[in-house]
């Protein structure tokens, strides 16, 4: 089986050179990840896709004509980067104006993603759900009423029996990064252990390959034994090293991929380099889950609402003492808030970039002063408003205050931009990732078929 | 001694998942990748007292047949949660660059 993988994520882009190298090959699939939790919360929580509707419009104009034209499949998963309703919804326009726009007409399967909060309040009441993994706290109720919406991760199931049901395009909601590579593959009668590996591999698109930039087309074979990788643009390559690394990437556990109907083992996995560039696989297996299968639940509740001003300082005065300066600050900009900000609705954070703004006191190098600071300074509070006014009163006392040894005294910042304060909108946080056991993992997940293109 | 740095082909960190980072190390040949395993550098305790997290929440997971190290540890924060400082998890590498690995 020939699958061509899109790219790493719906929107980030392939090189036409590669796309049309593809085609050429004759490919039996086309397929891409929509999504991931990767980019964090806000995008689940609100509702918003995390690439624009130009880039995935741009992506579709190329693999939406060539899917149809050619008659083989289009295979979308985790669409609109949340996979939950308006990410599918927001998805599916684009795929109807351009299917407008291309004069096409094509079978769609629109599988939703989420689970009403009822459904895991009774899974949970009956014990059925557990942390997906460790260091997540158990699931309360509060947590699941606080949740936006709730997303489960769809396994091949769903995406069988579209294809089943005749679908030329599947555009699915949240699922398991690899059925949507798998589901072709073990519905064509590939052995899964191989079928759900390749499919790790191949939704980060030529993530695998050198360089190591998942915005590229993938070439895959799927033969009984084995399956090979291989970079569609001509001066990208993947070696054995690069191919198993991918393997390991973004798992806790190298050997063993947890899906919702069993356990994909690596363990044993072999990478040849057939030649310079293409790569074979082998040696991967499936061990079917004893139990009841488990969907992996993901959900996001906002925290509030945020505000920020990017700044930098240049001054090795200012840069020595900015600790102390930002303690001044934060205590002058509690007593001006003090009875009209609600005590415990607002904080205020300062990022030091270019000190220790990734690793916090973790920086080993975080007493070495930089000669350039850069300054994040953070408002988070219960509406935008408030968030907007705590940072824009931080930002004008940072700016002004006064320390010991100062002789830069017309300003301590050099603000980038007019305006300096920019409103960063709602702030979520994940409260929802656990994994759900239930009878039929293709049952939350319900299968609409649509005629797109209708009548001439 | 050598540095990890120079050592690793491959040497990142990322998210898996939103609540755990892992951090990969590959290596190009399996003598370079056997020092490393075997040198006893990456072990539990010196990487918790790195992260600051405590030992028992370190894994690390010899890999052999790709040549690969993978260590997993628990974020600080959860990805994109308002305390978090790198929502991808992806620039958590930097303390494990400079420790050194004896011949």
């Amino acid at each position: 089986m020939k699958i061509i993988a899109l790219n790493g994520q719906l929107g980030y882009g392939f090189t036409e050179e590669a796309f049309r190298e593809g085609m050429a090959r004759g490919p039996d699939v086309l397929g891409v990840d929509g999504g991931s939790t990767d980019g964090g919360p806000y995008y689940l929580g609100e509702g918003r896709p995390m690439v624009s509707r130009q880039a995935v419009r741009r992506d579709l104009s190329y693999a939406l004509p060539a899917a149809v034209q050619r008659g083989i499949p289009l295979i979308i998963g985790s669409a609109g980067t949340g996979g939950g309703a308006p990410h599918v919804a927001w998805t599916r326009a684009i795929i109807e104006e351009l299917a407008a726009e291309h004069g096409l007409r094509f079978r769609m399967a629109v599988i939703g993603a989420e689970i009403p909060a009822a459904e895991v309040l009774a899974a949970l009441d009956e014990r059925r759900v557990r942390p997906a993994q460790v260091g997540v706290p158990p699931l309360t109720p509060a947590a699941v009423h606080r949740a936006t919406r709730i997303v489960g991760q769809m396994g091949v199931g769903p995406f069988m029996e579209a294809l089943d049901r005749g679908a030329d395009v599947v555009l699915a909601g949240r699922a398991c990064d690899t059925a949507i590579f798998a589901s072709p593959a073990i519905r064509a009668g590939y052995p899964t252990g191989l079928a759900y590996h390749m499919a790790k591999i191949a939704e980060c698109g030529a993530h695998c390959a050198v360089p190591g930039i998942g915005a590229d087309c993938l070439w895959v074979e799927l033969a009984q034994d084995h399956f090979i990788v291989e970079p569609l643009h001509p001066e990208k390559y993947c070696t054995p090293v690069s191919t198993a690394a991918h393997s390991l990437y973004e798992q806790a556990d190298p050997f063993m991929v947890q899906e919702p109907e069993g356990v994909v083992d690596v363990s044993a996995a072999r990478f040849e380099a057939l030649d310079w560039r293409t790569v074979r696989v082998s040696g991967s297996r499936f061990t079917p889950v004893s139990g009841r299968p488990t969907i992996k639940l993901e959900g996001a509740a906002r925290v509030g609402f945020r505000a920020i001003t990017v700044a930098a300082a240049r001054d090795p005065a200012f840069i020595c003492e900015v600790d102390g300066i930002v303690d001044r600050v934060k205590e002058l900009v509690a007593g001006n808030l003090r009875g009209r900000l609600p005590e415990g609705s607002w904080s205020l954070r300062f990022r030091m970039l270019g000190r220790d703004a990734i690793m916090g006191e973790r920086e080993p190098l975080r007493h070495r002063l930089p000669h350039e600071l850069g300054l994040v300074v953070e408002a988070l509070a219960d509406s935008q408003d408030a968030a907007d006014a705590v940072v824009a009163l931080a930002r004008s006392t940072l700016l002004h205050a006064g320390y010991p040894g100062r002789k830069a005294t017309a300003g301590n910042l050099a603000l980038p931009y007019s305006p300096a304060d920019i409103p960063l909108g709602p702030a979520y946080e994940f409260v929802v990732y656990h994994l759900m056991e239930l009878e039929d993992a293709a049952s939350p997940f319900p299968v609409e078929l649509v005629d797109v293109g209708g009548a001439a | 001694m050598s540095r990890l740095v120079d050592l690793a082909a491959v040497l990142r960190s990322k998210n898996a998942g939103p609540f755990l980072v892992t951090l990969d190390l590959l290596f190009e040949d399996d003598v370079t990748y056997r020092r490393v395993r075997d040198s006893g550098v990456l072990d539990p305790a010196r990487i918790g007292a790195l992260y600051g997290v405590p030992a028992e929440a370190v894994r690390v997971i010899p890999f052999d047949v790709a040549r690969a190290i993978k260590v997993t540890l628990p974020r600080a924060h959860s990805a994109g949660s308002p305390a978090d400082t790198d929502v991808y998890g992806a620039q958590q590498h930097g303390p494990l660059l400079e420790l050194e690995v004896p011949e």
